[in-house]
């Protein structure tokens, strides 16, 4: 027994392994350990700079900031009541279109109506739909949607205008176009999940169903749909999450107008639509008010999108 | 008589249940088509409008000043790719090497959970935000001013979590027999990953960071206030990544709003541009996906 026989043996046992190279091996993997925990880290990191910057609009205003309609850079006077507004009714008022038209879309998808080929080429024709970027609907929304949302906007008031909400001329840009594109971007969301929900249900649920006599019409109303109902709120959630946050076509559209008015033929604002109209021309405590806002639509859009994921989550956990 | 109209089992067409069934199928096939009537009348007007404006110009002038005619939209072109380039040069390495982690190393512990979490979260994050992180970053710190590296930062936040997904979902369809091949023949750990099992996840990777690319090149909310705009030539510099620069999605903003028929053109060129670009990525990525190797 030599000493270097031994060492051949350790050689052996160990692969032949240097130290750089165990080094190397280790590295690599704290390397992507590393870059794993900075995308946590710039979460944070995202909040906390926004909060950071919000803070000289938070000492000063504090809550009075929710219930002030002002937003006036002449005397620093600030206030959300107004875009909040405009984020939740903008909001509404696309999820109210979307709804029925991405439920039923989804429906249609999930059945087997027509042949699969076709369903494919259906099925990426609505994603497209959510790939076109939102400036280009914002762009189409100027000029081909609020033209036509005018002269119907002008036919509600006239004949409908004792209702509040269609309580005034309507001046082109305002919440019901703006609304509507917002309906357009989501309802790729709300189908794709829908969809997806639908079609994990089990397929005994069908099967029990038409076995007791019912009719595919009857299936679908009666069991899929309540079996996927909680898939389908959550889609409803991040299609929600995303209209609040929905910035270009909203900026566009919506006609940018801080004055809080029940109709949705008047022009609004949303939290994203003001930070975009505003925030490159800011300075001083406007920017700070600026990131206060940006705080409250992160917070809002938050809260939604947890929600939704959660909600998601309890799902697949079912079914799986 | 009787028998046989208790023993059949004939569905009657005119029976209110089948019909209530018939029309329920026309109506969803109706919500089917209402849903695409704007895909296409987006599509219709992008390429109508925007494709008189095609030419040789269009590629290499720059903007008209208000109210002169001609000209196109080169720098923006340029800054797009200048904007997009400096997003893909953080985001990738991040994205890709963080999803390693998360589908090669992590074993699918609670770390890994909460940054599948993160990255969730960050994906909901709305765009004008990962601007406003931006500006707060780089900018009102003093750190670089409004320029296209802040541009870019905002735009990698926003790709980053497209990235992962694609790119953990792409690793987790890699056979484990193939991890369990190499570490068999003595492999390390980063040899098994980075020769054996990134080369075969590659056409997913590949696949999830074009979209990404697609879909940052579309954004503009977090560009109005970090990258601004300029109607002049990037300056061909290190010094040039530190300043304004014109990006195609501004581009469209700026001039859609300006009530010069010359900029409204260019707007819908712009716009044509770029969703020529997010629909052959897509179609593209549709078809590499297609194909699976396993």
């Amino acid at each position: 027994m030599t000493q270097s026989d031994s060492s051949n043996t350790d050689n052996l046992m160990t692969g032949g392994r240097s130290p750089l190279e165990k080094t190397l091996d280790n590295g690599f993997k704290w390397l992507t350990f590393a870059f794993a925990l900075s995308i946590g880290l710039i979460l944070i990191s995202v909040a906390i700079i926004i909060a950071v910057g919000a803070f000289p609009a938070i000492k000063q205003f504090n809550f009075g900031f929710f219930t002030n309609s002002n937003w006036n850079p002449v005397t620093d006077e600030y206030g959300v009541i107004a875009v909040v507004y405009g984020t939740i009714v903008s909001s509404l008022i696309a999820l109210i279109i979307a709804i029925p038209l991405g439920v039923g879309a989804a429906v249609f998808l999930s059945e087997d109506f027509i042949p699969d080929q076709i369903r494919t080429v259906l099925v990426f024709l609505v994603e497209l739909l959510a790939a076109i970027p939102s400036v280009v609907y914002g762009l189409w929304g100027i000029f081909v949607l609020i033209p036509i949302t005018t002269v119907f906007g002008t036919w509600l008031h006239g004949n409908f205008g004792w209702f509040p909400l269609f309580s005034s001329e309507p001046a082109g840009p305002g919440m019901l176009p703006a609304g509507i594109v917002l309906s357009i971007m989501v309802l790729p969301i709300i189908i794709a999940i829908s969809r997806d929900s639908l079609a994990s249900l089990p397929p005994d649920l069908r099967q029990a169903s038409l076995g007791l006599g019912a009719t595919r019409w009857e299936t679908i109303f009666r069991v899929l749909i309540p079996a996927a109902i909680s898939g389908i709120m959550g889609g409803v959630m991040l299609a929600l999450g995303r209209a609040m946050g929905e910035t270009m076509a909203a900026t566009m559209i919506i006609g940018n107008s801080n004055r809080l008015s029940i109709s949705i033929l008047d022009p609004a604002n949303t939290i994203a639509s003001l930070i975009a109209n505003q925030f490159a021309e800011a300075s001083g405590l406007q920017i700070s008010a600026l990131m206060y806002a940006g705080l409250v639509l992160m917070l809002l859009t938050l809260i939604v999108n947890i929600l939704a994921e959660y909600i998601v989550n309890q799902v697949k956990a079912k079914y799986e | 008589m009787v028998v046989s109209t208790i023993g059949s089992l004939k569905k009657k067409s005119s029976s209110p249940r089948i019909i209530l069934g018939s029309v329920m199928t026309g109506l969803s096939g109706l919500c089917m088509i209402v849903t695409l009537i704007p895909l296409i009348a987006v599509l219709f007007f992008v390429l109508v409008q925007g494709f008189s404006r095609i030419n040789i110009d269009l590629f290499t002038q720059l903007p008209p000043p208000p109210g002169l005619d001609e000209g196109g939209l080169a720098n923006a072109i340029i800054g797009t790719l200048v904007v997009v380039g400096i997003a893909v040069i953080l985001a990738v390495p991040i994205g890709v090497l963080a999803a390693v982690y998360l589908s090669e190393f992590s074993h699918g512990n609670k770390f890994a959970t909460s940054i599948r979490f993160a990255t969730n979260v960050l994906s909901g994050v709305p765009s004008i935000i990962a601007g406003i992180f931006a500006f707060g970053l780089l900018v009102s710190s003093g750190i670089v001013g409004f320029s296209a590296i802040a541009g870019g930062v905002s735009l990698a936040v926003l790709m980053l979590p497209t990235i992962i997904r694609t790119t953990d979902e792409a690793l987790k369809i890699v056979p484990q027999e193939i991890r369990w091949a190499a570490l068999g023949v003595g492999a390390y750990n980063y040899q098994t990953v980075v020769q054996i099992v990134l080369p075969a996840a590659l056409p997913g990777i590949v696949t999830g960071v074009t979209l990404a690319i697609a879909r940052a090149a579309g954004e503009t909310a977090p560009l109005i206030f970090t990258a601004l705009f300029s109607n002049f030539w990037p300056n061909v510099s290190a010094q040039g990544l530190a300043e304004p620069i014109a990006t195609l999605s501004v581009l469209v903003y700026n001039f859609a709003i300006l009530p010069f028929k010359p900029q409204q053109e260019l707007a819908w060129a712009g716009s044509l541009i770029l969703v020529f670009l997010v629909l052959s990525t897509s179609i593209l990525a549709r078809l590499a996906t297609r194909r699976k190797l396993y």
